[in-house]
């Protein structure tokens, strides 16, 4: 398959680049951020968001959505990254509509994918415990009890956990940390008696909670999934995850670099524009080659995952490996290029620069991602 | 479900010719021109006095010949395989698969035949396009001079008109393989006067015209691959420029970019061991199998990334270059991208190496094999334009930044 977007991807582009552009500038998070918006996103954009079909672009027809694949999603994580939109898109219509749509059975999926689709169910998974990307030794314990479980243990960086109606949790029903055996996710309601939900503020102004899980009773039907052989759905829908904040960095990164050229081309030192001075031509033409390949890696990496979700993991990881490196380097030179200025907070360019490193750190950075290669190819 | 705007049919036509061209690769390249070549001395290049360094070789350049797939995508009355660009992409892919190796190696494919495609007369492209399919003539590259490099246009090569005939007088210098090539591509003066981008033609001669002399140039590599190149009152036709006279230099910048393209090729190649397993003969692994050098490890690592990054953009290059979409300078980005990445390469190769990659002539070493080509790979962010040059176009042709 060509490595270039089809008519039919474009337009999609540019529905949603409209869209956001105009809904929701960088100025909506400056926004929602100084007002201490306790949703921490806009309900009523959402809402359009959902009827335009972009919260069940990847929920099957048969349950209310567009059917649509991994390299659709990643179009529109892209252009929410070129406004830092915060958005339940990436929480609920990537990562838990893919969950439940590759690991849910009958009853599970005509329960939750169609309220994904029309906007009415927000969900998250919560995978990570310590303070890196480390799936396998998730230690959450789920014990048996009577036909059920009961969870015990607490997740960081669930993001939009603080409002999601769904919980899809990553916990350990046998074995011990690091191993691959014994994971099972479960399907857990919020409200549910032990689970304690804190919203954490965090750097980039966007949504995310600690959940602490109490002896919480969950019964069989809450499996999602088979029980102890959840690591191989998760390896799918982290990917799957991966593939879409790499997307979002990919936007990011263009974004800002886009900014980052424009001030070269208006802001005169020493009687010259400061785009005149090689020094800083050299290191912006370093940092479009850079954001062009990892944009390259990251479209190979989505249309891997259309192509077999089970193959696409080495694509995956140089994507989002690629990606974090290329943003790391994009929003630095972003601030140091605009000097003074990019120091300030009424600059937008802090605001990239703070998301960046957040997506850096979900699904796994660009060292954890270097390893897995590394390991794949048996070094 | 798939979005590809490929009708069904066409699709079911490339899936049928993929299996034709798999089975065909299957039963006809030989297993010895499935892995890659070791030397120089190992890679065909054709001409006049070509000779095969083994049977196998013989045998798989005259069955891909036979066929035009020296030159899957040129048109068949100039002994292409008139492939599309949809076929070529499936020859390649099915040809990288089983790690076979090109069956012709040639300046005269890589860069003059998409430079006589589009700028070349009719007679022009059939006196020479077949020739270069077949491997008959092997062409050298008459660009660089001793005071013009990274500042090629100000070349100083003379070509005065006589008549029928241009007379040319000069020197080029860094002329890969001069001292082999049969005929040369070459950027002369035809008006002294005019701006210097304004008087360059771009023409053909065959080295054994009367007055064109070479000579070798020893290299850090302890090789010879560029020659300096000699013309005293070198007698040419003038129906051998090519384009129109004195503006050779938009034919040069078109195969410049076709150049710079290949060169960065060299920093991607997917076949082969992974780079941590050739690290692990000589470094060894842990007890959970890993290389024996964290440091080293993780360096071949970000290396593996970003190579597997460039080899899809480079696919990505060919595909927006054939949806109208590619940049034109966008060849500049791959060629510095590529060039520094292959010198990462042979950097990680040398430390991964450590005494044993330091060995200069013995039979052990392949004599000096690896520290040789680490030497070479030095050269490739110098020649076709150096990386600050590609990064000056990148800034000023593409981001469009203000200056010189």
């Amino acid at each position: 398959m060509a490595l270039v977007l089809t008519e039919e991807q474009s337009m999609l582009r540019d529905s949603a680049r409209g869209l956001i552009s105009d809904k929701a500038p960088v100025s909506h998070l400056r926004h929602l951020r100084d007002s201490k918006d306790p949703t921490g996103f806009s309900k009523e954009f959402w809402q359009s968001f959902a009827e335009m079909g972009f919260a069940g672009l990847l929920v099957p027809e048969e349950f209310g959505g567009s059917g649509l694949g991994c390299v659709e999603a990643g179009v529109v994580m892209e252009e929410i990254g070129r406004t830092l939109m915060p958005s339940p898109f990436l929480a609920t219509s990537v990562v838990a509509a893919s969950a439940l749509t590759r690991g849910g059975n009958a009853a599970q999926k005509s329960d939750y994918l169609p309220k994904i689709s029309n906007g009415s169910l927000l969900a998250s998974l919560a995978i990570d415990e310590g303070a890196k990307h480390r799936p396998l030794q998730t230690n959450l314990q789920a014990v048996r009890a009577g036909n059920g479980f009961k969870l015990s243990g607490a997740k960081a960086l669930v993001v939009d956990g603080h409002v999601a109606d769904l919980l899809i949790v990553a916990a350990r029903s046998a074995g011990s940390a690091g191993e691959r055996e014994g994971l099972t996710l479960f399907l857990v309601n919020p409200a549910a008696k032990g689970v304690a939900v804190e919203r954490t503020i965090m750097v980039d102004a966007h949504n995310a909670a600690r959940i602490e899980f109490n002896n919480v009773e969950v019964n069989a039907d809450s499996v999602l999934g088979e029980v102890d052989q959840g690591a191989g759905l998760l390896d799918g829908v982290l990917d799957i995850g991966r593939g879409a904040v790499a997307s979002e960095m990919v936007g990011l990164s263009e974004d800002v670099f886009g900014r980052t050229v424009e001030y070269l081309k208006q802001r005169k030192q020493f009687g010259k524009l400061i785009g005149e001075f090689q020094a800083l031509q050299h290191r912006a033409a370093e940092l479009y080659v850079d954001i062009e390949i990892t944009r390259a890696a990251v479209m190979k990496a989505m249309q891997a995952l259309d192509a077999d979700v089970a193959k696409a993991a080495s694509a995956v990881a140089v994507a989002k490996a690629r990606a974090g490196t290329t943003a790391t380097r994009a929003v630095q030179e972003g601030v140091q290029m605009h000097g003074g200025m990019g120091m300030t907070d009424q600059f937008d360019i802090g605001f990239f620069m703070k998301r960046a490193r957040v997506c850096e750190e979900l699904f796994g950075d660009a060292n954890y991602h270097a390893e897995q290669l590394a390991r794949a190819r048996g070094y | 479900m798939t979005h590809s705007t490929t009708p069904d049919s066409e699709a079911a036509e490339l899936e049928t010719f993929r299996n034709e061209t798999r089975a065909w690769l299957e039963a006809s390249c030989p297993p010895e021109m499935r892995r890659p070549a070791t030397s120089d001395a190992d890679v065909f290049w054709g001409g006049r006095n070509a000779k095969f360094s083994s049977e196998p070789q013989r045998v798989w350049f005259e069955r891909m010949r036979d066929k035009g797939w020296t030159v899957p995508d040129w048109p068949k009355e100039y002994g292409g395989g008139g492939l599309s660009a949809a076929e070529h992409k499936v020859l390649r892919a099915e040809m990288a698969k089983m790690g076979a190796r090109p069956p012709l190696s040639s300046f005269g494919i890589w860069m003059l035949g998409p430079a006589l495609l589009k700028y070349g007369t009719e007679a022009q492209k059939k006196e020479h396009l077949p020739k270069i399919a077949a491997g008959l003539i092997r062409w050298c590259q008459g660009y660089s001079e001793p005071n013009a490099g990274s500042d090629l246009a100000s070349l100083q090569t003379r070509a005065e008109s006589d008549g029928d005939d241009f007379v040319i007088t000069g020197q080029k210098i860094w002329t890969s393989y001069a001292n082999y090539a049969d005929w040369i591509f070459c950027l002369v003066r035809t008006d002294p006067a005019a701006k210097k981008h304004d008087g360059i033609s771009f023409i053909l001669f065959d080295m054994t015209s009367k007055g064109v002399s070479t000579k070798p140039i020893l290299l850090i590599s302890g090789y010879s691959p560029f020659c300096e190149t000699f013309f005293d009152n070198v007698r040419v036709p003038k129906s051998h420029v090519v384009g129109t006279v004195n503006r050779g230099w938009d034919v040069a910048k078109y195969l410049l970019q076709h150049e710079r393209a290949m060169i960065s090729g060299m920093g991607e190649r997917g076949v082969g061991r992974p780079l941590g397993q050739i690290a692990a003969d000589t470094i060894g692994t842990d007890a959970q199998g890993k290389l024996d050098d964290a440091m080293l490890r993780g360096q071949i690592a970000s290396f593996d990334v970003d190579e597997a990054a460039l080899a899809a953009c480079a696919e990505r290059a060919v595909d927006l270059a054939k949806a109208g979409q590619a940049h034109p300078a966008f060849s500049s980005a791959m060629k510095y991208y590529g060039t520094e990445l292959n010198k990462r390469r042979y950097e990680i190769l040398m430390s991964a190496g450590g005494v044993d990659a330091l060995e200069w002539e013995s039979e052990r070493s392949r004599q000096g094999a690896r520290p040789r080509a680490w030497l070479r790979t030095k050269a490739n962010s110098i020649e076709g334009g150096t990386t600050e040059v590609m990064l000056g176009i990148v800034a000023k042709r593409i981001l469009d930044l203000p200056g010189a």
